[in-house]
């Protein structure tokens, strides 16, 4: 079975998370990932880079962002690890709650979530461990 | 703490095309989005001030968002757009968001920001919904 693993460190900074998203993105396509599944991975990966870098790490270029995912044509695993102080995942409110809909932030860690398999935030925050089948129904948000 | 490991450069540059194209149907202006992805932080902003501008030279504006062209969308988008949707609010307008991809609208399904936005299948349906 093909198997593609990919480890990289970057600064904090938009253009390298855009880079490393996209080298994992082709990774996929290139196992046969089908397009829901690519899609679901893509966002995901898109929304947990952003954190790591804006949330995480501050845009602070000193500090950078680990990014390894290893991929089969099964499933995914991605792990992005920032050098942030991290946060309490159980802190963060509901964005689909009538008194946060129209609030501007907070759908990234839910995106997150409801777009990938399995999904456990560790080391304080700091790491997110992220796991996605490659199967055409799966998960459907509702 | 981690190992500086160089990345190599990939293919794809940043998109170059203005990201929105604005055209006027009588009172409503039209926004159509341009590029396939709405997800680049700086793009995104863009995108904000032109919204943020149309809007604040419109007594009342009505505003029609294209999505047609549209792949992808990060949650910074979804949030530039209810920002819009709140200044439009704030001025007693209408906002209306049409063709949107299955996959993109089910990001504002399970956000559940389909209940807020007024979204419509087709452009002319939409146009047709402003009163």
């Amino acid at each position: 079975m093909a198997k593609r693993s990919l480890s990289m460190t970057i600064p904090s900074d938009f253009e390298a998370g855009r880079r490393v998203k996209d080298r994992i993105v082709q990774a996929l396509v290139a196992v046969g990932f089908n397009h829901h599944s690519a899609f679901a991975v893509r966002l995901a990966l898109e929304e947990a880079i952003i954190n790591a870098i804006k949330h995480g790490n501050h845009l602070d270029h000193k500090k950078k962002v680990r990014v390894q995912a290893t991929v089969t044509p099964r499933r995914i695993e991605i792990i992005i690890e920032d050098q942030g102080s991290g946060f309490d995942r159980r802190r963060i409110p509901d964005p689909r709650a009538e008194e946060n809909l129209e609030k501007c932030s907070g759908r990234g860690i839910f995106l997150i979530e409801s777009y990938m398999d399995k999904v456990e935030w560790t080391h304080g925050g700091r790491r997110l461990r992220m796991i996605r089948k490659n199967q055409e129904n799966g998960p459907h948000p509702s | 703490m981690f190992p500086d490991v160089p990345l190599a450069w990939m293919d794809g540059m940043a998109d170059v095309n203005p990201p929105v194209a604005l055209s006027r149907h009588k009172d409503i202006r039209v926004v159509e989005f341009t590029n396939s992805k709405i997800i680049d932080e700086l793009n995104i902003a863009e995108i904000g001030q032109t919204l943020t501008t149309i809007i604040d030279e419109a007594p009342t504006p009505k505003l029609l968002l294209d999505f047609g062209l549209v792949d992808h969308l990060s949650s910074a988008a979804l949030g530039m757009l209810i920002n819009a949707n709140g200044r439009i609010k704030a001025k007693n307008g209408q906002l209306r968001l049409a063709n949107i991809k299955p996959q993109i609208y089910e990001v504002f399904k399970i956000t559940q920001l389909n209940k807020l936005f007024h979204i419509h299948p087709t452009r002319q349906e939409a146009l047709a919904s402003f009163t």
